[in-house]
């Protein structure tokens, strides 16, 4: 180039001076370099080593999650050792539907890799509901082993969905133990809250489950077990990777009954179709050797959370399958009050055993005419016919006699009217009507002509089965009352240790030898050749027994009762109390059949084969239907 | 020695800076233990970065011995179909992950976007060296023109990283080329004024990786999630470090994309503040190694391009590991030479190629 040749000198400072300019920028663009590198020196020492124990802290929370051990729930046997409840490992398909957006549409997805039918789909959405979307719930359970492979295949597909193999409750006896074992459910809110205040929330991380009815309930916190601690490794999906430390869990302890479950089957299909309750004790202990409520239902459909058809069904079912008849429901006790009425006209010195009244067929009072049962009476009457033929004018004429409040004092020894304290809950109080009672219920006072059919069982009178077999018991034990208690005894599963339940004699009623002894001859007189004699004919065994016909509806004065006439449900319900042997009874028990009219037709044969299972190991033939006999015999 | 072989290792170094070299091959082998760790002892990994590093450094012997003039002829060619490419990318590319980054060619996808981190340097370069004697303010103009155009082409792919590295290159060609101080003022006041603009453009994932950096607390299952997990990994390293193969939250799979783009954060987390203070000072060795070939560069094209191609590589290793220690926003750029993965190595390891181009035939014209 000619203008280089020119002015050289130009040319090279010009260049000199570019180089010169262009190396500054070099050395400010490393001094940049340097100062940003700087800056990131200082990050890296603030994060490794100002933050560093925080961050490792946060590193190990992070790497390290406790996870709940849930301890196995005891189990349940009867006093032979056959199971009543018990757990079954299983495979559940679980969804978190926390994360998920679509719900429907993924249970769609599942259901083409996993059977999912609507009764699952609707459980699904209760619990959904109820748990509020917290942690993970069943949308299958029981999964195959096929499936379990097939889910495995497709897993990527469904993220918050997993597989988890879970104890299972399982009732093998079905209905039979419906009422008295009760069963399990998914804990709800307010059970939450209830174990929140008394602190035992931390034991039940992990566990879904609580015992919702019956002995499942009121033995909760023996059954539960201690929930172990497991410090696990785990990775960014929450996935374990190794344990670091393992506190077991601790298994809840058994629980083994006083109930007999063979007893208890005889008992419960003795029933066949009626509805009814039947409660029997050992009277010598207060343990219950039989408890049934008639319909029962199966309680494995509650374990997982009853589908919403299941439960409509059972809750509407005129049958009322859910109510517990021989703990919740109450009933007059009808003729089989007598046996007390006399045991409290000898103790106050009102009647002698020979004693007589003259029994026209009906009582009179101030113009107002209680009718016997037996139009046409029964001319003269002492204290073992009254029982024997259960006679209503005798007892007529002795509640009159008696006064209400006497009448109350005396009953409310054997128990009447007030919870028996039996290890399950929901036990109802009845009622045993006083002046006091009928004050503080209605704010009236009481009228004496309401004192007459008091005497026969009827008025407001109103007991529940085991209120009945707890009295009977007591009568049968001479007048010591135990607690009725379904368990025998808790077991620790590991130390073998037992602990008792041991029975609690409640009180000694103040009663004399020859008074007991008078009613008790009266009722083996009963079932020798009174109203129970047909029922007992033939018996092995000497027992004692009362039959009781309980009305539902009131049947006016100068009215005719005619069964047949009645609604079902507004027919008389059947009561028998009974023990045997009589001498030293084993056995005291309370049956009642609802609707099934008189006591010695529809209850005592129920009672008899409970007795005679119990006392001769006698299984009886297949039950006939009870409807059908009622038809027949209504012909 | 046997002077044949003398001659052949002669003529095969010849163009070969020796310092550069050993650094880089110091940088590759830290970055081979790491991956070995991070990939939770994948020896099939391991030697598929062991390929492609040779691959990377096949590369950059072939460009250390290309003499720069060629590069100079080949630079605005380059540039065009470069742009040319990318506009085809912006009308046909195939989208992958959302962004539409790769163009099919029929025989072959490319991502010409990586092509414009060596084309947009090379080409300001050219364009500064045409115009040496008589640089001007429209000369500075014309050349920005020149690195908006692509960067915008990428930025709408969207390619935040690679936009924001080939704006750096280019902006240390600016710099290096005597851009006034005004004008770096200017641009930065413009800068600051046009980011309202950017960010009514920028995509959701984008502005929210931006929020996540001022609080990563905000959403922290979400957009925090990386910037969390990975500031723990560092920060849980301490001083020393929990141990080759022994980080708890690069094995228990809590730090995201950790072969990659947060290999830093298994790195730092079993090498502790020592083995993060070891790594910013071989970093730091490349660039002045890269810097001092820049001071002597013989003509402005090899000066600008030495520096920008130095400049860029600081920009990936600060940016990356600014990212991974939570000071800067979460944009797709790797670790150099560290991260796995062949693309950007052999990029990388180009740009070294031509450092060594730069420095060695210096010398050849010289004598």
């Amino acid at each position: 180039m000619p203008e280089l040749s020119i002015n050289p000198g130009v040319e090279l400072r010009n260049a000199e001076l570019e180089l010169h300019h262009f190396r500054l920028r070099v050395a400010i663009a490393s001094g940049f370099v340097l100062v940003l590198f700087a800056l990131l020196a200082a990050r890296f020492f603030y994060l490794q080593v100002i933050r560093h124990e925080q961050l490792q802290t946060l590193a190990e929370a992070n790497r390290i999650s406790i996870v709940p051990v849930v301890p196995n729930r005891g189990i349940i046997v009867d006093r032979n050792g056959v199971v009543l409840a018990h757990n079954y490992s299983a495979y559940t398909l679980e969804i978190q539907p926390g994360g998920i957006e679509d719900l429907e549409r993924l249970i769609d997805e599942l259901a083409t890799v996993v059977e999912i039918g609507p009764r699952d789909r609707r459980r699904f959405k209760r619990l959904l509901e109820e748990s509020k979307g917290i942690g993970s719930l069943p949308i299958r359970t029981r999964l195959s082993d096929e499936e379990i492979a097939r889910f495995a295949v497709n897993r990527y597909r469904f993220p918050g969905v997993e597989i988890n193999a879970r104890l299972f409750r399982q009732y093998p006896q079905g209905e039979l133990f419906s009422h008295v074992v009760g069963h399990i459910g998914r804990i709800n809110q307010r059970e939450v809250d209830q174990l929140e205040a008394e602190g035992l929330i931390a034991n039940y991380r992990g566990t879904d489950y609580i015992g919702k009815t019956g002995l499942e309930q009121s033995y909760e916190r023996f059954l539960h077990g201690t929930t172990g601690v497991e410090e696990v490794e785990v990775d960014s999906g929450g996935r374990a990777v190794r344990t670091l430390s393992r506190t077991p869990p601790v298994s809840g302890n058994n629980l083994v009954l006083k109930l007999d479950a063979r007893l208890q089957e005889v008992a419960y299909n003795a029933f066949g179709d009626r509805r009814g309750a039947l409660v029997a004790i050992e009277p010598s202990t207060g343990g219950v050797l039989a408890f049934v409520s008639q319909p029962g239902f199966d309680p494995n459909l509650f374990v997982d959370g009853i589908d919403p058809q299941n439960w409509n069904e059972l809750n509407s079912s005129p049958d009322r399958p859910l109510l517990n008849r021989a703990l919740s429901g109450t009933y007059p006790p009808g003729s089989t009050f007598k046996p007390y009425m006399a045991l409290a006209a000898l103790t106050y010195g009102k009647r002698t055993p020979q004693q007589t009244i003259n029994d026209p067929g009906y009582f009179n009072f101030g113009g107002h005419v209680f009718h016997d049962s037996r139009p046409g009476g029964q001319g003269l009457v002492d204290m073992y016919k009254s029982i024997v033929t259960s006679s209503d004018t005798y007892y007529y004429m002795l509640a009159n006699d008696m006064g209400i409040d006497a009448i109350a004092k005396f009953m409310g020894q054997f128990g009447f009217g007030a919870r028996t304290g039996i290890d399950v809950t929901g036990e109802a109080v009845g009622v045993l009507p006083s002046q006091e009672w009928k004050m503080r219920r209605f704010k009236q006072k009481w009228f004496a002509g309401e004192t007459i059919s008091i005497g026969i069982g009827q008025g407001y009178n109103a007991y529940t089965p085991l209120q009945l077999a707890a009295a009977i018991a007591t009568l049968a034990n001479d007048g010591v009352m135990f607690r009725p208690h379904i368990v025998d005894y808790v077991e620790d599963i590991r130390t073998r240790e037992r602990n008792a339940v041991e029975p609690r004699p409640l009180r000694t009623l103040d009663l004399k030898p020859e008074h007991l002894s008078v009613v008790k001859q009266a009722l083996v007189g009963v079932n020798k050749e009174g109203t129970g004699a047909r029922a007992f004919s033939g018996a092995r065994y000497v027992s004692a027994g009362k039959t009781g016909t309980a009305q539902v509806i009131g049947v006016k004065p100068g009215e005719k009762y005619v069964e047949s006439r009645v609604q079902e449900h507004l027919r008389d319900h059947a009561l028998f109390i009974a023990y045997a042997p009589a001498d030293e009874p084993r056995i005291a028990l309370a049956v009642l059949v609802e609707n099934a009219g008189f006591g010695a037709r529809a209850a005592a044969p129920v009672a008899r084969k409970v007795l005679d299972f119990y006392l001769l190991g006698k299984v009886p033939e297949p039950v006939k239907r009870a409807k059908e006999e009622d038809d027949a015999s209504g012909g | 020695m046997h002077p044949a072989v003398r001659r052949l290792t002669g003529y095969l170094t010849r163009h070969v800076d020796g310092p550069l070299l050993g650094v880089v091959l110091a940088l590759m082998a830290v970055g081979l233990i790491v991956l070995f760790s991070a990939s939770n002892a994948n020896f099939a990994r391991v030697s598929a970065q062991l390929a492609n590093m040779l691959i990377a450094l096949g590369v950059m012997w072939v460009f250390a011995n290309i003499p720069p003039h060629y590069l100079l002829r080949l630079a605005f060619p380059l540039y065009v179909v470069g742009v040319l490419l990318l506009v085809g990318v912006a009308l046909a590319g195939d989208v992958v992950h959302g962004a539409r980054r790769w163009l099919d060619l029929g025989v072959t996808r490319i991502q010409p976007s990586e092509l414009m981190k060596i084309a947009v340097p090379l080409a300001l370069a050219w364009y500064f060296e045409r115009h040496e004697a008589t640089l001007r303010l429209g000369n500075y103009v014309v050349a920005t023109v020149m690195l908006v155009i692509p960067v915008a082409l990428i930025v709408r792919q969207p390619d935040l990283g690679t936009a924001l590295l080939i704006t750096a290159a280019g902006f240390f060609v600016l710099f290096l080329a005597g851009l006034s101080w005004r004008l770096i003022a200017g641009l930065g006041v413009a800068g600051i004024a046009a980011l309202p603009f950017a960010w009514s453009v920028m995509h959701d994932y984008q502005r929210q990786r931006i929020l996540t950096l001022l609080d990563p607390a905000q959403d922290p299952l979400g957009a925090g999630y990386h910037t969390i997990q990975s500031t723990i990994a560092v920060g849980s390293g301490g001083w020393f470090g929990k141990g080759w193969m022994n980080g708890s939250q690069t094995h228990l799979d809590f730090i995201p994309e950790r072969a990659t783009d947060f290999i830093f954060a298994v790195y730092a987390e079993e090498f502790g503040l020592i083995g993060s203070l070891v790594l910013l000072v071989l970093f730091l060795l490349v660039i002045s190694r890269g810097m001092l070939i820049t001071a002597g560069a013989p003509t402005l094209f090899t000066r600008l391009l030495a520096g920008a191609i130095t400049l860029t590589f600081f920009t990936y290793a600060f940016v990356n590991m600014g990212m991974v220690s939570g000071v800067l926003p979460v944009v797709g750029i790797p670790l150099p030479l560290i991260s796995y993965g062949g693309t950007a190595l052999v990029s990388i390891c180009l740009g070294f190629g031509i450092l060594m181009s730069i420095a060695s035939h210096k010398k050849l014209v010289q004598t």
